[in-house]
């Protein structure tokens, strides 16, 4: 695995994310950019997956629950291969394939329809009985956020999938500490999250969602568990990348105006000012 | 008279008819279709053995799957069966789902487009003891509303489980709706089924009147019609069991050949299969029209039948409303 370049690759889904928004004019910023770096260690390192086919039966499924974050999922799939780049100034208009939640059928790589929250462990959950069922080998990954953390569904399959020790099942949780109306700790406190899992029968690992290194390993570690499914508790920086938006909770479902983007696509570019381009 | 194409039952109007639980028929359809088809699984939330869904589990145990008590679960994971290739039948008391898990219904099944199949017990005021929580009047109106959603409400034991049967064998989300107590086993084996295909039960020669109505109320109708007959008014008695996509064909045909309509249903008037038939007639075809149902009022504890008699769904008060609508009715 060439650490570098995912990263790299992580960034330039991070700039291609903000310029869609800015195209766009709705959606949301800041998780997108706090999970493109378990975006890009999932389709760049970690999924079983072929992008030129993306029905093949034994593919791993990656299914997004926090679907407002798509953003980030779209721009990924694009880079990936899935579709073309050009394509992600489509998103949220008109007879676009990139529809502001994702729609199961719409785009190529898009396992489910999501938005709503709280239902995608329950679908995944669902999905790896039946793949379990029929004795299936490919792994079954959903992406919820820390908010969704709150609906009740959630919790419904979380107990399903603990009881039915679905091994074949890992979540990532986007723990970015933010929702819309503030911080999920002041909102409807989330703590202790690791030990509400466990109790579900779950093994839990806690990383930095920002070390793909970290990402890919914990991975690897949850493939060796196979007594329980194995909630992976990533914790990002909502906004990351961009100085301004960064461990904002305004920033959770805003985006960024002309002057915003130039400035967002500066921090990208310089790594907040780390490294100074040829352009600069 | 009835309908001899509809070979109904020929205890039909005997005391010797017979009683059993349209969720007996349930029970039955869906090891049969399990049994057509391997890719079958059954959701239950709990009230697997009330709702006899537990016929599967006799027969398959290794394709039931038990959620507990977890209404929006027994959607969502059911929606991920059927994303990765079953055919997951789900059931549980209506008021439940689709009452409690509408949204992840709409969003998950209807909009995902996989076929769930949905089966609503515990329908209508004749839940009984249970009382007003426990009785779904409304459960028409929320599924005939979702695009992508069938919706059918079989008559009697012997037709459910031809529904459940027969919806089995598509892709397509649907909604079978279906009552707690035993009801009056009024269909044969014989009697056709096909789902959107509305089926004529009682035809007199020069009828007045049509009486189209859903579920086990279908034999209430059939009452008011012999009652009718015997007052010197003909009728149509219209066994309409799919409300989405209602047969409108029929619907429309019988409305021309009587003039009027009155609709029959253990539902809320607002949004039910009445309204549904009422949005087809005012297009092409207004005929003055009565409505038999729920008259937008929560149910209550007693038995079934006394809770059909106190909301007006019996045959009497079929009569009445025929006899209301007739003299609005145009020359």
């Amino acid at each position: 695995m060439d650490i570098e370049k995912l990263r790299l690759k992580a960034n330039e889904i991070r700039q291609d994310i903000v310029k869609m928004l800015l195209e766009s004019g709705s959606g949301h910023s800041a998780g997108p950019l706090g999970m493109a770096d378990v975006f890009t260690a999932l389709y760049f390192e970690i999924l079983k997956h072929d992008p030129k086919k993306p029905n093949w039966e034994e593919r791993d499924r990656l299914i997004l629950s926090n679907g407002h974050i798509c953003p980030g999922l779209y721009s990924t799939l694009a880079h990936a291969g899935y579709f073309s780049h050009s394509e992600l100034t489509t998103l949220r208009k008109l007879d676009s394939r990139l529809q502001g939640h994702p729609e199961r059928g719409r785009l190529p790589g898009i396992e489910t329809t999501s938005g709503p929250l709280g239902s995608g462990v329950a679908q995944a959950s669902g999905y790896a009985y039946a793949a379990r069922m029929d004795q299936r080998k490919f792994r079954i990954y959903c992406v919820t956020s820390d908010g969704e953390h709150q609906e009740g569904n959630h919790w419904e399959a979380v107990n399903f999938a603990g009881k039915n020790n679905l091994s074949n099942l890992t979540v990532f949780v986007d723990r970015n500490g933010i929702q819309i109306d503030g911080y999920t700790e002041d909102v409807m406190p989330l703590e202790p999250l690791r030990a509400k899992y466990e109790a579900f029968n779950w093994s839990v690992l806690e990383i930095d969602g920002h070390n793909i290194e970290e990402i890919v390993d914990a991975v690897g570690y949850s493939k060796a568990i196979h007594d329980n499914p194995v909630a992976i508790i990533c914790h990002t920086i909502p906004g990351k990348g961009v100085e301004f938006m960064e461990n904002l909770p305004k920033w959770h479902g805003k985006t960024p105006d002309l002057g915003e983007t130039i400035e967002a696509l500066h921090d990208l570019r310089t790594l907040g000012g780390s490294i100074v381009g040829e352009h600069e | 008279m009835l309908s001899k194409k509809a070979k109904l039952s020929d205890e039909i109007f005997k005391d010797s008819i017979e009683f059993k639980g349209t969720k007996e028929g349930w029970g039955e359809g869906l090891v049969l279709a399990g049994e057509a088809d391997r890719d079958v699984v059954v959701l239950v939330a709990d009230t697997g053995g009330s709702i006899r869904s537990s016929f599967f589990e006799e027969k398959f145990p290794d394709r039931y799957i038990q959620v507990g008590v977890a209404e929006q679960a027994l959607a969502t994971i059911a929606s991920g069966m059927a994303n990765y290739g079953k055919i997951p039948f789900i059931g549980t008391y209506a008021m439940f789902s689709p009452g409690r898990n509408w949204e992840q219904i709409r969003t998950t099944i209807a909009l995902n487009n996989v076929p769930v199949k949905i089966g609503g017990a515990h329908s209508g005021v004749s839940v009984g003891p249970d009382g007003a929580t426990h009785q779904a009047l409304e459960d028409i109106a929320l599924m005939r509303v979702i695009p992508n959603m069938r919706v059918v409400v079989p008559c009697d034991a012997t037709e459910i489980r031809k529904a459940v049967v027969e919806v089995a064998k598509d892709k397509k989300p649907s909604y079978i709706r279906f009552a707690r107590e035993d009801t009056h086993v009024f269909t044969t084996n014989k009697t056709p089924f096909e789902i959107g295909k509305a089926e004529i039960f009682w035809e007199s020669k020069d009828p007045h009147i049509a009486i189209i109505g859903c579920g086990p109320l279908v034999y209430e109708a059939l009452l008011a019609a012999r009652q009718l007959n015997s007052d010197g008014i003909g009728s149509v008695v219209v066994n309409n069991h799919t409300i989405k996509p209602m047969d409108e064909n029929t619907i429309l045909e019988v409305a021309k050949r009587c003039g009027a309509i009155v609709t029959v249903e253990e539902h809320q008037i607002s949004g039910g299969m009445g309204s549904a038939v009422a949005e087809v007639l005012t297009k092409s075809y207004p005929v003055p029209m009565e409505f038999i149902g729920m008259q937008n009022k929560f149910g209550e504890s007693g038995q079934p039948d006394e809770l059909l008699e106190k909301y007006g769904m019996k045959a009497k008060d079929i009569v009445e409303a025929v006899k209301e609508v007739l003299k609005r009715k145009s020359s």
